[in-house]
């Protein structure tokens, strides 16, 4: 008797067990149900259908699904996300002009704009019959409305706060008028058009003017989108609807990439690019788009020294690190710039440090380290690229008398510790494009500037940077960019290694993907093939 | 009745202890919930309106009392990270799985495993002990990590049965959903698998060694009478103790797993918003995890005490 009652306990606890998970269920739909505020359920529930049928289409071809390894952390695009984020909200929203796959940008909600010649005043036509994806149509109001909108959450910092007034000279002409002169303010206006209308709601239920309207957004898992027929751009042919999908692991996203479920995978190693093959899979070799480098903290005692950064640059091996990494196909930089956008890169950089281990110690000599130092290098732990790139620079510096410590530490910790508070002696890590006006890049090494977690400071470079700011001439403004570089090179300001190669795999049944130099995974470019 | 109420008690006493320890750790530790969420450009303006939204620039104690009162009324707060939901909200969406995914691999584990030890202690020194010995230190070795990929590749890859983080929520299609968590509660399964079916053998050889065995053969009982008659029962208690640490491990989410095969779980849930510093779903999943492992102790108490009548609590 006593071993069934043991028996009976056993099988209740499991039946106890069991309902409370059906339990939640139950509570679960009538939460979603329930929840008014948040559209985003009742589309959930009508795309369940969606999702069942996206999955057998997924078999027809028509869904399009791409595999991110970070989650998107917000639907509004207003707010100051990550380049992943960045690169999906690319199809929905649209501002008065979009970048194109050249580094430059093309007009989009706006059909035609002019430069004064002071540089001080953009006017722009708002594009005749553009709507957005709730059909109702784009209004100069709404110009105004995002691009205010846009420069209160940024604060401050805002690239558009150098707006000093927006006027609606009538309803299709918007005429910006900037505080200073600044010729490159046209890079900063892709920033979002979004409705006014929608103000409550831009997070929730997302409507820009782009060619791709968001349907269901799992957060945390996927972000589902269909093609928006209202688009202005009638010559689009693309596939009609796609899916994004958050992968933690991205060992597990490649098999699910081997498996078909999802199409298109970015950020492979080189040895899974071979795993591959060529047969059912498009490798686009392209670029990470990052300044990746060994950044050093030019406070710390040692690297206060001009001759001790120039010495570390002598020391490291670019190519050794390449060749393991990226098998050979990253390009090696030697300052901060992004080789791909020819109009700002200035090339002569390149090849002023060659791996020179006795001009290395020759130059520690000279600055009184002739017995090396010790340098620690804290690394993000969960960047398996910078951590192996620490490893390897470790040995390298070896070599020359320099005594490393890797000091790995979670990511919140290394913006909190290494870039907010800048304690640390050097560190690892890669610096993505987030805006294709260079004065934002460079003004990370300005003296005193709130980002120059470097501590770098040079007379000359502040002088030249306020120059190229003022400068209104394409020309001129190449030459003193160009000058920055040089500066950043010569003076060491860190050890700049790399753009990291990018190998991204799409499934043959697809055709068409090119790759952008900030961040943008374009569907419109995509469709299936017949 | 006493002995329910004071359980209870314990239960409470034990959440609030872990919920002003977890508190109060992440105050402690580097990282910024604001920052965490902005990004690392992020104006600092726009920082300190995320602090102050947060409460973030208040004392720890302030705000353990802020959550604690809005916590007895059941509310939870909101995610820093998924701003839309609630964390009630969050728990409910990520729960359910994980719960069905730990109730499945319970199943395998006990369906599996007990005939396997009962089997392994009958033939003890035979072939078949040696073969279930071999093959349960195998898989005891195997990190589960490796496990979910070899046979995400071996089924989904090679054999193609198993479509590679085809994972279907249970609201869409119930059926699609238990069919695809087969393959990773067997992964979550197989190590604990091994180690009770381990801790079973054991248990049993103990027991057969005891006075009342021999009496229960003399008596004219089979093998099997003995074994599954007498010797079951009390070899279990020790076992069951061991189980419920086992479910109350893959009830807290199995976060590799969850990871390997794209489960929207509890597991992954929690590492996440450690690393964003999501403050009230890391209270909240601490406080599941704190309250599952509590309950399922005080049930071993219980079926202790119905199992023998020996221990009894007064």
């Amino acid at each position: 008797m006593k071993k069934k009652s043991v028996t009976k306990i056993l099988l209740s606890v499991m039946v106890l067990l069991v309902s409370v998970a059906f339990c939640a269920c139950g509570s679960n739909k009538s939460t979603e149900s329930s929840e008014t505020g948040n559209s985003s359920s009742e589309k959930t529930t009508e795309s369940a259908a969606d999702d069942t049928q996206a999955d057998a289409a997924n078999s027809d071809n028509s869904c399009f699904t791409v595999g991110l390894s970070q989650e998107i952390s917000s639907l509004d695009p207003h707010e100051d996300t990550d380049a992943g984020t960045r690169s999906v909200l690319f199809n929905v929203f649209e501002g008065l002009v979009k970048p194109t796959t050249d580094g430059d940008v093309t007009p989009a909600v706006a059909s035609d704009y002019t430069i004064s010649d002071d540089a001080k005043t953009y006017t722009f036509t708002l594009r005749d019959g553009i709507t957005f994806q709730d059909g109702n149509p784009v209004t100069v109001e709404d110009i105004k409305y995002s691009l205010e909108r846009s420069a209160e959450m940024d604060g401050e910092s805002s690239a558009l706060s150098v707006i000093s007034d927006i006027k609606l000279v009538d309803d299709k002409t918007v005429e910006l008028t900037l505080s200073e002169a600044n010729s490159e303010f046209i890079y900063n206006l892709s920033v979002a058009i979004l409705e006014q209308a929608n103000d409550a709601n831009q997070a929730t239920n997302p409507i820009g003017t782009g060619p791709f309207k968001i349907t269901n957004f799992a957060e945390g898992q996927y972000l589902e989108m269909e093609r928006y027929d209202g688009y202005w751009n009638k010559d689009l042919d693309c596939v009609k609807s796609a899916k994004f999908k958050f992968i933690a692991d991205a060992q597990s996203a490649f098999v699910e990439l081997q498996g078909g479920t999802i199409d298109m995978l970015q950020y492979l190693t080189s040895d899974q690019v071979q795993a591959l093959g060529t047969e059912n899979y498009n490798i686009v070799e392209s670029t990470m788009m990052l300044v990746h480098g060994l950044f050093l903290n030019n406070s710390y005692e040692p690297l206060k020294d001009v001759r001790v950064r120039q010495a570390l640059n002598y020391a490291v091996d670019r190519d050794a690190i390449n060749d393991f990494l990226f098998n050979g196909k990253s390009k090696i930089i030697q300052t901060h710039g992004y080789p791909t956008i020819t109009a700002w890169y200035n090339a002569d950089t390149e090849g002023t440090y060659t791996y020179d281990v006795e001009k290395a110690k020759e130059l520690l000599a000279e600055a009184g380290y002739a017995d090396g130092f010790d340098l620690e290098i804290t690394v993000p732990s969960s960047y398996t690229q910078h951590v192996q790139t620490a490893e390897i620079i470790a040995e390298q510096l070896a070599a020359v008398g320099v005594n490393v410590t890797i000091n790995q530490v979670e990511w919140s910790s290394w913006l909190s510790d290494v870039y907010q508070g800048r304690d640390y002696q050097s560190t690892v890590i890669g610096f993505d494009i987030s805006s294709l006006s260079p004065a934002t890049w460079y003004k990370r090494y300005y003296t005193d500037s709130s980002n120059d977690f470097t501590n770098f400071s040079d007379e000359s470079y502040d002088e030249t940077y306020g120059k190229a700011l003022a400068t209104i001439d394409h020309e001129e403004k190449h030459q003193l960019y160009g000058e920055l570089q040089q500066i950043l090179t010569d003076q060491a300001a860190s050890v700049f290694i790399e753009d990291p190669a990018d190998f991204i795999a799409v499934s043959n049944k697809y055709t068409g993907y090119q790759s952008y130099p900030v961040s943008a995974i374009d569907l419109s470019l995509v469709k299936p093939v017949q | 009745m006493k002995y329910f109420i004071k359980k209870i008690i314990t239960l409470i006493i034990t959440l609030l202890f872990i919920s002003l320890l977890t508190f109060t750790a992440f105050s402690v530790i580097p990282g910024d919930a604001a920052v965490s969420k902005l990004g690392v450009d992020a104006s600092p303006e726009a920082i300190a309106r995320v602090r102050a939204e947060y409460e973030l620039d208040q004392p720890v104690l302030t705000r353990y009392v802020h959550w604690l009162e809005k916590a007895l009324h059941g509310d939870f707060g909101q995610s820093y990270k998924y701003d839309t939901m609630t964390v009630t909200q969050l728990l409910q969406s990520r729960l359910p799985v994980t719960i069905l995914l730990a109730v499945m691999a319970f199943i395998i584990i006990i369906v599996v495993s007990l005939p396997l030890g009962m089997l392994s202690a009958r033939y003890a020194g035979k072939w078949v002990d040696m073969l279930i010995n071999q093959v349960t230190q195998i898989t005891m070795a195997i990190p589960s990590f490796f496990l979910g990929i070899i046979l995400t590749v071996i089924f989904g890859l090679v054999l193609k049965v198993f479509q590679p983080g085809g994972y279907v929520s249970m609201e869409e299609d119930m059926k699609g959903c238990i069919e695809y968590l087969i393959l990773p509660a067997v992964a979550v399964a197989l190590p604990k698998i091994a180690m009770v079916v381990k801790y079973l053998r054991n248990s049993v050889l103990s027991e057969m060694k005891k006075d009342y065995v021999r009496t229960a053969y003399s008596k004219g009982n089979s093998v099997n009478q003995v074994l599954y008659g007498h010797v079951l029962r009390n070899a279990l208690i020790p076992v069951i103790t061991f189980v419920a640490m086992v479910a109350a491990e893959i009830l807290a989410g199995s976060l590799v797993i969850e990871q390997v095969f794209s489960i929207p779980g509890m597991g992954r849930l929690m590492i996440t918003s450690i690393s964003t510093r999501d403050y009230p779903v890391v209270q909240a999943a601490v406080l599941y995890i704190t309250s599952i492992v509590v309950i399922i102790n005080f049930l071993v108490d219980i079926l202790y005490q119905l199992a023998d009548p020996r221990v009894r609590t007064a």
